[in-house]
């Protein structure tokens, strides 16, 4: 009787033996060496390969002893990424430093107890003069700053066919003072002949195109506060953004609900729209399809919202148990270097965090972004993560998918209190 | 005692590391997932307190959840007709006799050799939505073709697109079935035909009486086949549309839950899909024991 047991036993032995051989992870954490940093980033091919590249060239040339190791995930948006790095934080076993859009999108690492403050960091390196006072507060949860701002995007921006406008009688450089003013606009250039004058994508190129309606009809204030529970979402301010932004539906190509962003830009250089809302990754589309910048394209803000500037960023953190703590720092340092932001800004298109630089180094575009980016009040993106936390930018994106559909304002209006309600307990 | 040993000793050994290892990563990851699916883990945060079944409940009171089960309820009706059909069809006239018939088989069955991703990567050109001047993929062929009023937004219509995106899965499974449905022709042996036509049957009479009966297990398991991939529809969806509200299936739901660090939600779903999916397969693996328990 003895045998058979042990036999059974034995075996047991061995499968879990197997078990463990397919479940365990081989990580590249694993690899040993106090001199190295991992960075996580979903940067892994395009404008922002090219960025993360001119990154890393900088950071080899002022910490040339650490070595740098990419744990780049490919995919969509992040999407990918962002669930293989769940896993990792969840098994306890965090890269260095992961890259995360600045802002709310941060609440879910930050409340799980996931990331570490740099506050003192952020006063150490000089940081908190130089990125500007605006940005800051965006960036502080809870009297704590979690990460270092790598680039700026503005996503209020409409660009602008000039070639269509004139052809309808419209003069391009002059944007309209509001949303209202815009609607006639949009009706002259499809009374010339444009059938979708006003390009548009799928579901988070609709939230982005809605948040920047909220952002004219509400202004800056009324915006900021929709996030924080001081605005209400069944105000009066509110329905008349949806109504705006129902009308605007009215202009767009009809296929929109299955193009990318980048076929929706397409759309505006192929010359078959005059109008596309996109942030200022749209310009590398533009200068690749030999364009020149106030010449057969231009760009102003959203109307209405002139004098402000909507902002998201890409950021780098310093996770709980990073296994290298302290080369991570030196990649913050890096990430937050005036020669980082220099060189890596330039490559992916984007615009430097910090104020100290000078916008004659830019292309004509990035100038302008600079300057209103100086200037302009700051405010927070909710369709790339900086204003709302991902489960609530998520709900908001279901509804506002849903509209594109059925065209029902109250129904989105109640789906939006709802889901502030959700979000703000 | 030593003797009974030797007999089932070296079987179970031989397949106990199959059975740890199912153990382990079916068994108890469904487990641990049922668990998930009873908690309260909404974020990356641990998981504070059992709350029942508080997460199913709310699941299904959700606007949301329930669009994604209609989508789904179309996208099944769809596809189960739609291959059904054109399976039977062809393995029918197959069996009726072609010329060239391995070029047919091969013709009908040649989709299935391509991944739903790579397959959906195509449909998403041409099921493009867009009419007139911008058309391209079906709706361009229609309109080169002067068949104008046949162009529709395919899968952009709120109520019936879920149809379309079944188009591509019918492609995909159609020859499939037809397999199944060409090998129950051929397992009818000829004596039985010939003595139906022995006795005067006609042809329809042939096929209502003696050839569709034997037909009915291939049908039921191309059924549960057809069946059991249609509710776990993912793939095609995130290759044609993407995650976006339209089109939203419980299973493309579950990935957004995901990655929005909704674990509970997403187990929740998880959980769902399971046990949809056993309602199917369960009945129909009874069926089958007991058909070969009479058998015997």
């Amino acid at each position: 009787m003895r045998k058979p047991v042990s036999l059974i036993a034995g075996a047991a032995i061995l499968g879990l033996a197997l078990a463990g051989c397919s479940g365990g992870g081989d990580t590249p954490s694993d690899s040993g060496g106090a001199n190295e940093v991992e960075v996580f980033t979903w940067w892994s091919s395009g404008s922002e390969k090219v960025g993360l590249d001119a990154l890393v060239k900088v950071f080899n040339e002022q910490y040339p002893d650490i070595e740098f190791i990419n744990a780049s995930v490919a995919g969509g948006a992040g999407s990918n990424a962002k669930a293989a790095l769940a896993s990792r934080l969840e098994a306890g076993d965090p890269p260095d430093t992961f890259q995360a859009h600045a802002g709310a999108e941060l609440t879910d690492y930050i409340e799980a107890g996931q990331l570490q403050d740099l506050s003192s960091f952020f006063d150490d390196e000089g940081f908190t003069e130089v990125f500007p006072e605006s940005l800051i507060q965006l960036l502080t949860v809870d009297d704590a700053i979690y990460s270092v701002p790598s680039n700026i995007h503005r996503a209020n921006v409409v660009w602008v066919n000039t070639g269509i406008l004139e052809n309808a009688g419209i003069d391009p450089k002059k944007a309209p003072a509001d949303i209202d003013a815009w609607i006639s606009d949009l009706e002259k250039v499809k009374a010339s002949g444009v059938e979708g004058p006003l390009a548009l994508g799928t579901e988070w190129t609709q939230m982005q195109l809605f948040e920047t309606v909220l952002l004219a009809d509400l202004g800056a204030d009324g915006y900021t506060g929709l996030w924080t529970g001081d605005t209400s979402w069944d105000s009066d301010g509110v329905t008349t953004a949806i109504d705006h932004y129902s009308t605007l539906l009215d202009f767009v190509n009809s296929d929109y609900t299955g193009l990318d962003w980048d076929a929706a830009t397409q759309i505006l250089i192929d010359g078959q729209a005059a109008y596309n809302v996109m942030g200022d990754w749209a310009e590398a589309a533009f200068a690749q399809a030999g364009l020149t910048y106030d010449n057969e394209y231009t760009t102003w803000p959203v109307p209405g919202t002139e004098g402000i500037f909507d902002f998201l960023a890409d950021s780098f953190t310093l996770p709980v148990g990073a296994p290298h703590e302290e080369p991570a720092k030196d990649w913050l340092r890096t990430v937050g270097s005036a020669d980082g932001q220099q060189a890596f800004n330039l490559a992916k298109g984007s615009i430097p965090a910090r104020t100290d630089i000078d916008a004659a180094d830019y292309p004509p575009y990035q100038q302008t972004a600079i300057k209103a980016y100086a200037d302009d009040v700051i405010v927070s993106s909710l369709a790339h993560g900086a204003a709302a936390s991902i489960a609530w930018s998520g709900d908001i994106s279901s509804a506002v998918g849903r509209f594109g559909s059925d065209k029902d304002v109250a129904a989105l209006q109640s789906a939006l209190v709802d889901a502030a309600q959700k979000a703000l307990g | 005692m030593r003797k009974g040993v030797r007999n089932w000793g070296p079987p179970l050994l031989l397949v106990s590391p199959t059975i740890v290892i199912l153990g382990i990563f079916v068994y108890g990851l469904i487990g641990a997932n049922v668990s998930v699916s009873l908690s309260d883990r909404h974020s990356l945060s641990p998981a504070e307190s059992f709350v029942g079944l508080d997460n199913y409940f709310s699941l299904f009171a959700e606007e949301r959840f329930q669009h994604s089960l209609y989508n789904l309820g179309i996208f099944t009706l769809f596809f189960l007709v739609g291959t059904m059909l054109f399976g039977f069809l062809w393995a029918w006239m197959l069996d009726k006799g072609v010329s060239a018939e391995g070029v047919f088989r091969s013709v009908y069955l040649f989709p299935m050799a391509i991944s739903f991703i790579a397959s959906g990567v195509v449909w998403r050109w041409l099921l493009n939505s867009a009419e007139g001047d911008r058309a391209s993929g079906l709706n361009r062929i229609f309109e080169s073709l002067g068949l104008g009023f046949l162009q529709n937004p395919w899968w952009n219509d709120p109520t019936w697109g879920m149809a379309a995106i079944a188009l591509p899965a019918i492609w995909q499974l159609a020859g499939y079935v037809m397999a199944l449905f060409l090998s129950g022709f051929r397992g009818i042996p000829d004596e039985l035909r010939e003595a139906a036509r022995m006795d005067g049957a006609s042809e329809w009479k042939l096929y209502r009486h003696v050839v569709f009966p034997q037909l009915s297990p291939v049908a039921l398991s191309a059924l549960v086949i057809i069946g059991h991939m249609s509710l776990k529809v993912f793939d095609l969806i995130m290759a044609i549309t993407k995650s976006i509200y339209q089109t939203e299936v419980p299973a493309t739901y579950m990935w957004v839950a995901l990655t929005s660090n909704d674990y509970a939600k997403a187990a929740t779903i998880a959980t769902v899909l399971l046990l949809f999916v056993a309602v199917l397969i369960i009945p129909y693996l009874i069926h089958t024991s007991r058909s070969e328990k009479a058998q015997r």
